[in-house]
């Protein structure tokens, strides 16, 4: 059993600061949720609301199955229902597991302006820390997943924290935990991806030839991967991104403007310095002090 | 179950018909998928809807509600044209070489001996034909022409893959791929195994729905087998209990019968139950009926059950009817024949048939005591709630009480599961307030009337003065108590076939230390050797499960004697070798019976003694043929649903099945396709638990509001929007629901018309978290099964249309 518990952090949000990290063991983690092997019993959901103590309301049915209809605040995770008819005719219901991915390279962090709201940990997992959370919203542009929720209540933002206090004393997130089919499978990233292999070949097997793994590249892979029988296609499962990236305006803000800025600032500090060197302190002559308090005395009539 | 659900990781066809196990069982689902991952298993679904179960199987297939029958026949036909069957097993281990009587016949849909008047058979003619030697005559070569696999031959021919495509409306391609599949198990190296549920038990012909199956599985030698069997998927994690115990109007605990009042003394009860061996040698070893009868009414009666009253025989209750099973019995509620109803964990006004018809009959008793955790809509049947409960609390004068109880997670005790494991669970949390458990409130009831019976006497006092009470404290049994009874123990002391002698008090090994002399007693044969000398049996929770096969004997207790797979020794072929060496569950050493479960079979008795496996039976076969022993036919026949959109393509004269009992007002309110052309069906969600689940605020969330499926076609037919509000009605009521409008139904072609499917859960009502809403039984015919009374929920006739929201009371 791979050592994955630690909660060392390995980046924060809105700062620069490495926290000190003692412990060498890197290990990843990942959820691998089998679309294959999921019938849709919600019993995540019901895992989650338990697990995290959150309720969200009982609203009506709009003619799906999907209930709550989104993520909320309270709603860390849900069954997405599609309905898809496929080459050859026949009907296939195609249910996934929405939730936070935990991407390797999370744009829900790289967004946040508020420091220390949003962590990755060595082992994969970001959180959100809601005491730090200045409920700006920047994280759900962030999320080319479209995840993080920010509450009505409280203006925080919420989502799925890969049950990291059940990770970090050795447990599995609480819907691996509760699925009663073994749909929802948790461990280090390379034992999922090494299983999700074994699945693949099955699927195959059952005429399912684009069967595979969907952990994106584009965000650095993920620490919640799919197994899709219809890999090539990931956005007929409820509109999973095909290729998902960071929003190029947070890329630009957070990457490209940043440097732009820092660059500024540093050209603005460094041209006072040579104008202070140059030229000397700026000061103030007698005959401006004059006009100014004749300019306030006439302002206070 | 005939196996357990374990088990099912072993087979190499999973095929799921009846049922709908990823929405019903997702835990005991667990091991289909186990059996596709790890076994290479393949799963087919059957099924008027595309079900969750569907979304996860190598093949669906869509067929009409009540119409599973055709299509099953077809698949024994297809079987026997293709020669597709364990040819070995079919010849020694079933009947299908027993010569049936002369005069058996069957034209235009029944079968010989009818009683129109009566909806009745006479069965005689459905018997084998009995030898100058007193045996069942066989034919070996199976070529006699009255031979039961003749007569199946002749039987099955009218149901080919055409007639399957225009009854079923099963596209034909679909069919016979399936068959394929199906029959790819008739190698002793593949089996398949059937997984059903209230799909089949939900329709005026459920027992034949599954006898349709059964057939197939003795066919292709699946009985008895590792990863086969027929598997019954329990809807409640105790009612293969209250079926085991006999709760039921016509049954003694442990499949026993209650007498009818023609079997007024012991002996004439007594001999209808003799079970002589239909063949020579064989065990039959239900001749052992007068010991578990015996050991029983010792249970029940103690030191009262003597010889000399016939053990206490004339305080049994005797039957004046076959059956007081639910219909029945609001049927003569609302004649005003029964005055009082005690309702124990159940919940009528939303689960019998015909809302308005249990309402009125509600409204006429004089007391209802309704026992039960959660505040049931039953309870609260008087209270109105505008659209959803429509009554005039002023109009009813009914007395209700409730009695809180606790819940299953508050007591201890076993819960039998549908692989027939007995389970003991500890209380894992106190009860609430007032609650008492389901034993105190019963004892409680009992001590009251006793003390009433001795005060004031009364018509017959002795039944319930008698009766059996030696708890250590009496308005409180422990459930230990309760299990060592239905276990048995010694009355007297009593010598064991080996001539040891168990001392009077002791607890019993299991049912074959049984005596018809009253020197034990016992409360349930099949539960004998659930809490023995040895403690409680059901708490053993060692998981060690040798060779890998899913059985596990030591983790709690399955009836009967620990046997996990039935018929365990039709897994060996008649020298008493496995079938498949990689299936074996059991084998012949030379001098007994060893392996991995508990034999089904003498231990010792040595497979050239010619004895059959399937002991329970005079004939030690399986049977093909069924004799007289179903009221409604020997062999399967498809009848349309007393409601049905098409005729009966096959004998157009008959409607529904003609041996199913309707009363008369019943019948009145039936309707016909012209007014209801649509076909609806009943079934659950996975989000719910019965009508618990909906007062609990996490399920309430999943699955908040009630709603009823329809295809695209037919929103499109009748304008209605996904989301939108529909009103659904038929000859008896109607209900309103939001649509969802699906590609999972779809308009099935049966005899040339498109037949529309509306899809409506159960779950909702007007109490608990949930929206308000309604069950299907606001709308369904009351008319059960031939042979056990259980209500056509699945298949009956409604009308559909746009409508706006139901209405609730003014708070």
């Amino acid at each position: 059993m791979p050592d994955y518990s630690s909660l060392d952090i390995l980046r924060r949000s809105a700062t620069t600061e490495q926290p000190p990290v003692i412990r060498s063991n890197k290990q990843e983690v990942a959820k691998l949720i089998d679309v294959s092997k999921c019938i849709g019993c919600k019993a995540c959901q019901v895992a989650c609301q338990e697990w995290n103590d959150i309720r969200g309301d009982v609203g009506t049915n709009i003619g799906v199955y999907d209930n709550p209809t989104d993520l909320g605040a309270k709603t860390w995770t849900l069954m997405r229902f599609t309905e898809y008819e496929n080459t050859g005719g026949e009907l296939e219901w195609l249910i996934r597991k929405d939730g936070c991915m935990h991407c390797s390279d999370p744009g829900c962090l790289k967004a946040c302006p508020a420091p220390g709201a949003i962590v990755q940990y060595t082992n994969g997992i970001v959180d959100f820390n809601e005491e730090a959370c200045i409920g700006c919203g920047y994280c759900i542009k962030g999320c080319p997943f479209n995840i993080p929720r920010v509450s009505v209540e409280d203006r925080k933002a919420y989502k799925c924290t890969l049950c990291s206090d059940r990770v970090a004393v050795g447990q599995a997130p609480a819907c691996a935990k509760t699925c009663p089919t073994g749909a929802i499978m948790f461990g280090s990233k390379e034992a999922m991806i090494e299983q999700a292999n074994e699945r693949i070949v099955d699927l195959k097997s059952r005429g399912f030839d684009h069967a595979g793994l969907y952990d994106p590249a584009g965000v650095g892979g993920t620490h919640v991967m799919y197994v899709l029988h219809h890999a090539d296609k990931p956005t007929l499962y409820a509109n999973l991104p095909e290729n998902p990236r960071i929003s190029p305006l947070v890329q630009f803000w957070k990457g490209g403007f940043k440097i732009f800025g820092l660059a500024t600032l540093a050209l603005a500090t460094v041209g006072g310095f040579f104008h202070y060197v140059t030229a000397g302190p700026n000061e103030v002559d007698a005959a401006e002090e004059t006009e100014a308090a004749r300019e306030a005395e006439k302002g206070g009539k | 179950m005939t196996n357990l659900w374990m088990d099912i990781k072993h087979a190499d066809v999973i095929i799921q018909m009846g049922g709908n196990s990823a929405e019903a069982h997702p835990c005991g689902f667990k091991w289909v998928v186990e059996a596709k991952a790890h076994n290479n298993a393949r799963l087919i679904v059957v099924d008027p809807r595309f079900t969750r179960t569907a979304s996860v199987a190598d093949v669906y297939c869509p067929i009409r509600p009540g119409s599973d029958i055709t299509f099953m026949n077809a698949v024994t036909r297809y079987l026997l044209e293709n020669d597709k069957i364990q040819h070995e097993y079919v010849k020694s281990y079933t009947n299908a070489a027993f010569v049936v009587r002369e005069g058996y016949g069957f034209e235009d849909g029944l079968f010989s001996g009818y009683d129109e008047n009566k909806r009745d058979y006479d069965r005689s003619t459905w018997e084998y034909e009995i030898g100058p030697d007193g045996f069942a005559v066989v034919d070996p070569t199976l070529q006699h022409p009255r031979s039961v696999m003749q007569l199946l031959r002749k039987h099955m021919d009218p149901y080919t893959p055409e007639m399957v495509e225009r009854v079923c409306g099963s596209p034909k391609a679909k069919f016979l791929q399936i068959c394929e599949m199906i029959a790819s198990t008739s190698s002793p190296e593949r089996v398949m195994t059937s997984l059903y549920a209230l799909g089949w038990t939900h329709h005026s012909k459920g027992s034949q729905n599954i006898r349709s199956m059964t057939i197939v599985q003795m066919l292709l030698g699946n009985m008895g087998m590792l990863g086969g069997g027929m598997n019954a998927l329990r809807g409640h994690s105790n009612i293969q209990g209250l079926t085991d115990i006999g709760l039921m109007s016509n049954l003694l605990p442990g499949y026993m019968t209650l007498p009818s009042d023609k079997e007024k003394t012991l002996s004439s009860y007594m001999s209808t139950k003799q079970f002589k061996p239909l063949r020579p040698g064989q065990t039959s070893y239900w001749q052992n009926y007068n010991k578990f009868f015996i050991s029983f009414q010792k249970a029940m009666f103690g030191t009262a059950a003597t010889v000399e009253n016939d053990f206490a025989y004339d305080w049994l209750p005797k039957l004046d009817l076959p059956t007081y099973d639910v219909m029945r019995a609001f049927e003569m509620a609302s004649e005003g024949k029964i005055n009082g109803y005690v309702i124990q964990g159940f919940n009528p006004l939303l689960s019998f048939p015909n809302r308005a018809k249990m309402t009125d009959a509600f409204s006429k008793l004089k007391f209802v005591v309704v026992m039960d955790p959660l505040q049931t809509e039953t309870a609260r049947f008087w209270q109105n709630h505008g659209d959803f409960n429509p009554v005039d609390p002023k109009a009813i004068q009914t007395e209700v009480f409730e009695l809180p109880t606790t819940c299953f997670a508050e007591d201890e005790g076993s819960l039998s599961n549908s692989s027939r494991w007995l389970q003991w669970h500890w209380p894992a949390q106190d009860a609430p307030a007032e609650a008492r458990s389901d034993i105190d409130i019963m004892a409680g009831i009992h001590l009251r009337l006793k003390a009433m019976y001795r005060k004031e006497g009364g018509a017959f006092p002795d039944a319930i003065l008698n009766l059996n009470w030696a708890y250590e404290i009496a308005d409180s049994p422990r459930p230990d108590e309760v299990a060592r009874e239905l276990n048995g123990y010694t009355v007297t002391e009593v010598k064991d076939a080996n001539g040891m002698v168990l001392p009077a008090g002791r607890q019993l090994d299991g049912f074959s230390q049984l005596r018809d002399d009253g020197s034990t007693a016992c409360g349930c044969w099949v539960y004998s050797g659930c809490f023995t000398e040895r403690g409680n049996q059901m708490a053993r929770r060692d998981n060690t499960d040798p060779g890998d096969r899913g059985i596990a004997p030591n983790w709690a207790w399955a009836w009967p004697a620990n046997r996990r797979v039935l018929y365990n020794r039709a897994s060996c072929d008649l020298q008493g070798r496995p079938w498949s060496e990689k299936k074996k569950l059991i084998e012949w050493n030379g001098s007994k019976w060893v392996g991995f479960d508990v034999p089904d079979y003498g231990p010792t008795v040595a497979p050239d003694k010619g004895v059959m496996p399937f002991i329970m039976n005079p004939e030690g076969v399986a049977r093909l043929w069924t004799r007289g022993l179903m009221r409604d036919g020997p062999f399967p026949a498809h009848y349309e649903p007393f409601e049905s959109p098409v005729a009966n393509a096959f004998s157009p004269k008959i409607r529904g099945n003609p041996a199913s009992r309707i009363f008369k007002n019943d019948l009145a309110q039936l309707g016909t396709s012209e007014q209801y052309p649509m076909v609806a069906t009943s079934y659950r969600l996975t989000e719910h638990f019965h009508s618990w689940s909906k007062h609990a605020l996490v399920n309430a969330i999943l699955q908040p509001e009630f709603f009823v499926e329809i295809s695209e076609q037919l929103a499109a037919e009748k304008g209605i929007q996904p989301g939108g509000w529909v009103r659904v009605w038929s000859a008896r009521g109607e209900l309103k629901a939001k649509a969802v409008v699906t590609k999972r139904i779809r308009p099935l072609m049966c005899d040339g018309r498109a037949v529309h499917v509306v899809g409506i859960p159960y779950h909702y009502g007007f109490m608990g978290r949930t929206k308000k809403g309604f069950g299907p039984n606001s709308l369904t015919p009351v008319v059960g099964d031939a042979n056990t009374e259980t209500p056509e929920f699945k298949a009956w006739l409604v009308n559909i249309e746009r409508s706006t929201a139901p209405v609730d009371a003014i708070a």
